[in-house]
């Protein structure tokens, strides 16, 4: 079962370097807001997959509820980035 | 010199983040077997109110951490709301999308009413159900309703900040008591959770659908509600 719980983490793992990797290197801010996301769903894939303790036992709640909390808290720094994004694009019209 | 950092040492630095990563991982899930967070928190479900582990975590082990995050979000809403009146809206929906939505709006407050009370013992819970809400919200917005079905700002602000403010009432009342802030007493335990889930659920749904929409809500006096 070990390989499964690795597989699962090494996905993560795949997932927020590669978002990181994003965020790094291109310029425009809404691609830097997507790689951001793409990072937390990393974090949350290794988060969810430390939570696992076999098949017979239940998994470990903590990280679950951090899970959670994240998820939320990402989509409202989300919303926020999005609207300081329009906001700048606006000025900038101007 | 520029491209030698970004096509040689970034990725290079970034294998090695990876890297170390796996490596913690694999100790920590192959290493001692020595007492963990996991069966002291299950071991003590019972005491909390509720059965479902994850609320227990939630709004009891870890109720700080909640409360603090619901004020992230009302935060993140104030800082939309800072940054002036909102982009002109949808355009109205044809009829078919409006008939889907005229379905599917009832149905999702119902769902989110079951994943409320649900979550006591199942999957499920404030945060579930308020972006249940929240969706239902956008769909409303898309569908070409400006007001994305949020009442008007005085109910709109009292609701966004109910969250916050439930919690906090509930642990000042329970230190009133000469309990700990958000110490539940067990008899209580799981009522207080429900009030303390119900007010933060409606807050979830509404910030979710307020950000969705953006910009500041207009005031009443100002007479431009739709």
């Amino acid at each position: 079962m070990i390989a499964t719980q690795l597989l699962y983490v090494g996905c993560g793992i795949l997932l927020l370097i590669l978002g990181l990797w994003s965020f790094l290197v291109h310029p425009p801010l809404l691609r830097k807001l997507i790689a951001i996301n793409v990072m937390g769903a990393g974090v949350f894939h290794i988060l969810v997959a430390i939570a696992y303790r076999g098949i017979d036992t239940p998994p470990d709640p903590v990280p679950h509820a951090l899970v959670l909390t994240g998820i939320v808290v990402a989509v409202s720094a989300t919303a926020l980035a999005l609207a300081f994004g329009q906001r700048l694009d606006r000025d900038d019209d101007r | 010199m520029t491209r030698f950092v970004s096509w040689v040492l970034l990725p290079l630095g970034l294998v090695a983040i990876a890297g170390v990563l796996v490596w913690a991982f694999y100790l920590a899930t192959t290493g001692e077997t020595g007492a963990r967070l996991a069966d002291l928190a299950l071991a003590r479900v019972p005491e909390t109110g509720v059965s479902n582990p994850v609320t227990s975590v939630l709004l009891n082990y870890r109720a700080y951490d909640t409360l603090l995050e619901l004020a992230v979000l009302l935060a993140a809403l104030l800082g939309i709301w800072s940054l002036g009146p909102a982009a002109p809206g949808f355009q109205r929906a044809a009829e078919v999308l409006q008939g889907m939505v005229a379905w599917f709006v009832p149905l999702l407050i119902l769902a989110a009413g079951h994943m409320l009370w649900v979550g006591a013992y199942a999957p499920g819970g404030a945060f579930q159900a308020g972006a249940l809400l929240g969706a239902a919200g956008v769909m409303l917005a898309l569908a070409g309703h400006p007001s994305a079905g949020l009442p008007s700002e005085p109910v709109l602000r009292l609701l966004a900040i109910l969250g916050v403010l439930v919690f906090c009432l509930v642990g000042l009342a329970l230190m009133v008591l000469g309990l700990g802030f958000l110490t539940y007493p067990p008899g209580m335990a799981k009522w207080l959770i429900l009030l303390i889930e119900t007010g933060a659920t409606l807050a979830i749904g509404v910030t979710l659908a307020a950000a969705y929409r953006g910009g500041r809500p207009a005031r009443a006096s100002e007479g431009a509600a739709p």
